[in-house]
């Protein structure tokens, strides 16, 4: 009993920062149709900008927010300089040009930082409190689960409530229209990728912590789990990103711990295949196929 | 119609620049050709397989450019027999595939005399057999694997390291010693490194002195699980058989669930410095901890060797950070000199692994080196040392041992002093 | 409907002239009398007889090259058709092509250890190994042909990180992370004693690459062609003309499935050993960047995605060794300029030329000889 509440609150940890990290690609996927696999790279970067400005001011905080603004930076700058040229007639050019932009950043951090693991030390206590001889959660676990739940209501509060969020909602819907209508859908894209990037960097500096150290490939297997999260949830839906991530680190937690770290990866293919073969387009799609 | 006149017109002028191709080049003659690959009158050039990048590199990637230094250290006292070593390292990042690609380019396109100090037991052991069909000498492989002891399979591989099942023992002999009574517990890399560790503790421990085995895999850094089942099953010594970055994870995440036994770490992961780095704040967990090894201590000011090798770090190395894996690449590179110079003149592959296993190098390891026609093994021993107010420090003699059931016996030859510019001599 | 896009999307039509060129009737002054088949077979024929003659010009580490761009072109080509004609992303071939390797050393040690000589153990073992991942495919095309765009690319990525984990899980017969050797035969002694051992695997190779060349071209211009190429531009047009959709796409997984099969193997022969970092994530993400840079949908662009598979990198190291500079400076660069630049490469080639090598050497040709014809569109070869 004690393992699987262990491994429970060991998974819901892992699940939120993954439910965070699927809510940035079900961003960027609603406003511009392209599954971002740059997320994981941007990520990292963002955190690396933390780690130099901790270096030098001694803050973790001061780091934390550098991180969320370079977060921000980075994505507008990628949508601006980068994604605008791209021709979105084949959608397999955004996923390419996203490709490469991993390899180009993964490589330009590895080449001013090195490839060794860098300690990321985490702000608060990683020890588990006890509560009734169980060790449960850390502080900072209860940091992460705060950190994702302000983030999600966040932004479920200006895409639902703001008139930027409505306008960004319209521009990612129906694009013509919108234009039209004085939307300036152009802006309102780029504002999807500054967000996406920023939540996508405040994940990344949830989760880095708790792995071996920061270096340049650090968030890859995170971006993948966080991908397998959004199809599962629906990559339309930002309530299935949240409920597909913490479904996905519940699973890597119990099959981990119960039967093998190395067989978490076939625990996450057979949860795909059986939402997947059930709900073609994710537990909680609303986009319905013509069928014939 | 045009169209097909120029097609034939195309296809006959192949065919016989084909022709004429295959008429002018034939196969090569079978014997050799008449100079050494890799060896000029002026250049030797060898090369190795390190991994520079990727979860196994924190620490290592620092081995290749201490080789080099010492390399340009003995090439501006006049290199060997007037000729200039050079080092050519490639990145395989730990991955056996990339070591395949790497070593066929070392090979068949750099044309290297011999391959040094290749990194990583899962890497080399992919490329023996080519080494070996080529009549490759592959000296000095750095792991501890027991595979590069295989004379008559393997008769051009020598290795470096001292075994795993010798550390094994020797760890297990002084734990047995020592602390009696105590549950002993292994986690170990799931590949030749850690079997072979597992192996040697259980030839002293016996298999039910062991109370719980864990493995890990290079490519899933989340061995909480592992962690977790060795403090539920009440183990109070454990065993590491880890590459650095794992030795500061599995330390680093014992620690978070309040699981402090006393760590007994393998020689290849337990370099205090690259530790101390890993483990950045937290470095305090490493105090106490025990490990084997068989190099003068990067930190000991006092040793001969080190205080040489310092200076030839400084000047050669870019004045790059100096711990284990400097002191390790120097003494790979001395011990490459040596075996040059007993080489001879006139150098060949087979005159270099001839003067290997004549034997007899002495340089700054602590354990005895064992190379001779039936023992391609290396150093056959280490010592004990122990992490106290962050400086890691030897005590009590050094050990060693052999792969069987020999017992652990003590080695009191201590190293000679280095040669005054730090330049073996014949 | 296309792999991703939103409603309104502009797809790529094919050209009205490609489609009688297939049903084109017999022009009796051509020796293949208009026959697909024929036509193909003497281009292959052609094909291995330039190889050939290229096997015993170059260098034994250029063979071997050679040879890994042939294994690497069994697997592109399988992928341009699924991908490029029929529409389905996939981001897991890599471990297709690690199910034909794992096969191939695992037949290999067993026969060897049997006993068994000759080539004909090789073809065996390559048999297996394109049977299996042949299955495999199957089992993955019948779960996921209801799947879509980003969903099939989320499930064919898991599958893609599935094979590492099952290396490891059963390591006992798989070996683990240190992977497999086996042992493969030297050259046959009909081929003489000196006979340079890497132009025997380029042969080896070539002969793969040259079938599985063979067969998607005919199969790309039959009339299961045309079916992929309809169910990728407009599913329900595709089903309402009779084309049983979820068939076609099966079909066309298994094939590409057996295509990687035969280049994994190939690949594993190569090296004599298997391991799972040669069939990671990022040789399944390689390969769609191959085949989207050297032309997506057509196989001359399987080509030129084979080729820059082996020769990007060796170029960018080239580049890199250019500068010397201090040790550590120089090792930090050293693995890193070369990925840095074939990325940025990608990103750049992407923007400029989105239809990649092929599409842009096709307009080239049109602007050097404008008596030709208006070529095929990019699908065809």
């Amino acid at each position: 009993m004690d393992r699987f509440v262990f491994l429970t609150f060991d998974g819901l940890v892992r699940g939120v920062v993954l439910a965070a990290f699927a809510l940035a690609l079900v961003l960027i996927w609603r406003a511009a149709r392209i599954v971002n696999f740059a997320q994981g790279a941007m990520a990292v970067a963002s955190v690396y900008v933390a780690y130099s400005v901790t270096a030098a001011t001694g803050s973790y905080w001061i780091g934390f927010a550098a991180a969320l603004l370079a977060g921000l930076a980075l994505g507008t700058l990628v949508d601006v300089a980068v994604m605008r040229f791209v021709d979105h007639s084949s959608p397999l050019n955004a996923v390419i040009v996203a490709l490469g932009l991993v390899l180009l950043l993964q490589a330009v951090l590895g080449m001013t930082y090195g490839n060794e693991y860098l300690p990321v030390a985490a702000p608060l206590s990683r020890d588990a409190l006890s509560i009734g001889g169980l060790a449960l959660l850390s502080r900072y676990d209860l940091f992460v689960f705060a950190a994702v739940l302000v983030v999600v209501v966040a932004l479920a509060l200006l895409f639902t409530r703001t008139p930027v969020g409505l306008r960004m909602r319209a521009a990612a819907f129906a694009p013509q229209v919108s234009r039209l209508l004085g939307v300036n859908v152009g802006g309102m894209l780029t504002l999807g990728w500054a967000l996406a990037a920023g939540v996508g960097a405040l994940a990344g500096m949830l989760v880095l912590p708790t792995e071996l150290g920061l270096h340049p490939n650090a968030m890859d297997l995170v971006f993948v789990s966080a991908f397998t999260a959004a199809v599962v949830g629906g990559l339309d839906s930002p309530a299935g990103a949240v409920v597909g991530g913490v479904a996905v680190g519940l699973i890597l937690s119990y099959v981990s711990g119960y039967v093998g770290s190395d067989t978490a990866p076939i625990a996450v293919l057979v949860l795909l295949l059986a939402v997947l073969l059930i709900r073609p387009n994710g537990l909680f799609s609303s986009a319905q196929a013509r069928h014939v | 119609m045009q169209r097909i006149a120029r097609r034939g017109l195309t296809i006959a002028a192949c065919l016989t620049l084909l022709g004429g191709a295959v008429a002018c080049t034939g196969d090569e003659s079978g014997g050799g050709t008449a100079a050494v690959p890799g060896v000029s009158d002026t250049e030797i050039v060898v090369g190795t397989h390190m991994p520079l990048t990727g979860p196994a590199s924190a620490g290592y990637s620092k081995i290749s450019p201490a080789t080099k230094a010492y390399f340009d250290h003995v090439n501006a006292n006049g290199g060997v027999y007037g000729r200039k070593i050079t080092y050519k390292v490639m990145d395989d990042g730990y991955n056996p595939a990339n070591t395949q690609q790497v070593v066929r380019q070392l090979v068949l396109q750099d044309k290297v005399f011999a391959v040094i100090n290749g990194l990583g037991t899962p890497t080399h052991s992919g490329v023996l057999d080519f080494l070996k069909s080529n009549r490759v000498p592959d000296l000095f492989v750095a792991s501890g694997s027991r595979t590069w002891d295989q004379p008559e399979k393997y008769p051009h591989t020598f290795g470096f390291n001292p075994d795993y099942t010798v550390e094994g023992k020797i760890l297990a002999q002084y734990a047995k010693d020592n602390f009696a009574g105590k549950k002993v517990c292994f986690l170990g890399q799931d590949d030749d490194f850690g079997r072979d560790g597992l192996l040697g503790v259980e030839q002293i421990l016996g298999a039910e002195g062991v109370v719980a085995r864990q493995t890990y895999v290079t490519s899933n850094t989340n061995i909480g699980p592992q962690i977790n089942t060795l403090k539920t099953a009440g183990c109070e010594v454990v065993v590491l058989a880890t590459v650095p970055g794992f030795t500061a994870l599995a330390i680093g995440t014992a620690a978070r669930v309040g699981f402090q036994p006393q760590w007994m770490v393998s020689n290849v992961g337990a370099d205090y410095q690259t530790l101390a780095a890993q483990l950045g704040d937290a470095k305090g967990l490493l105090e106490g901890m025990l490990a084997l090894n068989y190099m003068p201590m990067a930190t000991d000011e006092s040793d001969p060797w080190i205080a040489q090798f310092k200076k030839i770090n400084d000047q050669y190395n870019a004045g790059a950070g100096f711990d284990g894996n400097t002191v390790y690449g120097m003494a790979v590179g001395y011990l490459f000199v040596q075996a040059l110079l007993a080489a001879g003149e006139d150098l060949t592959r087979e005159g270099l692994i001839e003067a290997v296993e004549k034997g007899g190098f002495q340089g700054p390891g602590l354990a005895p080196l064992r190379f001779s026609a039936d023992d391609h093994s290396g150093y056959g021993g280490q010592r004990m040392n122990k992490v106290e107010g962050g400086v890691q420090k030897y005590f009590g003699p050094t050990y060693e041992t052999d792969e069987g059931d020999g017992p652990v016996n003590e080695y009191t030859v201590a190293p000679p002093a280095p040669p005054a510019n730090g330049i073996p001599t014949l | 409907m296309s792999v991703i896009g939103e409603p309104g999307q502009r797809v790529e039509q094919t050209t009205p002239a490609s489609a009688p060129a297939a049903a084109a009737p017999a022009k009796p002054h051509l020796p293949w009398g208009g026959s697909t088949l024929l036509r193909h077979l003497a281009l292959v024929a052609l094909a291995a007889v330039v190889l050939l003659g290229l096997t015993y010009w170059l260098e034994p580490f250029r063979n071997y090259q050679l040879a890994t761009v042939a294994a690497y072109l069994c697997a592109t080509a399988g992928l341009t058709v699924l991908t490029g004609l029929n529409g389905q992303l996939s981001l897991g071939h890599g471990a297709l092509m690690a199910a034909g390797a794992y096969t191939v050393a695992l037949t290999q040690q067993m026969l060897t250890d049997r006993g068994a000589t000759g080539v004909g153990v090789l073809v065996v073992s390559l048999g297996c190994g394109v049977l299996v991942s042949l299955l495999a495919g199957a089992v993955i095309g019948v779960a996921a042909a209801r799947l879509r765009g980003p969903y099939l690319a989320g499930v064919t990525l898991a599958v893609a990180l599935v094979v590492p984990a099952l290396a490891i899980t059963f390591d006992g017969t798989l070996g683990g992370e240190q992977g497999l050797s086996f042992y493969v035969d030297p050259p046959p002694a009909a081929l003489g004693p000196y006979f340079p051992y890497e132009r025997w695997q380029a042969w080896l190779a070539l002969a793969g690459a040259l079938l599985v060349m063979l067969l998607l071209a005919n199969l790309v211009r039959s009339r299961f062609g045309r079916s992929l190429r309809a169910v990728r531009d407009d599913e329900v047009a595709a089903r309402l003309a009779g084309i049983h959709v979820a068939r076609t796409q099966v079909l066309a997984f298994v094939v590409s499935a057996a295509c990687a099969g035969l280049g994994g193997g190939l690949l594993a022969v190569l090296a004599q050993s298997v391991s799972p970092g040669a069939f990671s994530m990022t040789l399944s993400l390689f390969l769609l960047m191959a085949i989207v840079v050297g032309g997506l949908g057509s196989l001359a662009g399987a080509v030129w995605g084979a080729l820059l598979l082996v020769i990007l990198p060796e170029l960018t190291h080239l580049i890199t060794e250019q500068f010397t500079l201090a040790p550590a400076t120089a090792q930090r660069l050293d693995g890193n300029l070369p990925l840095a630049l074939f990325g940025g490469t990608l990103v750049v080639v992407m923007i400029v030329a989105p239809g990649g090598i092929q599409r842009v050497l096709v307009r080239l040709a049109r602007r050097i000889d404008p008596r030709r014809r208006t070529a095929p569109g990019p699908e065809e070869r």
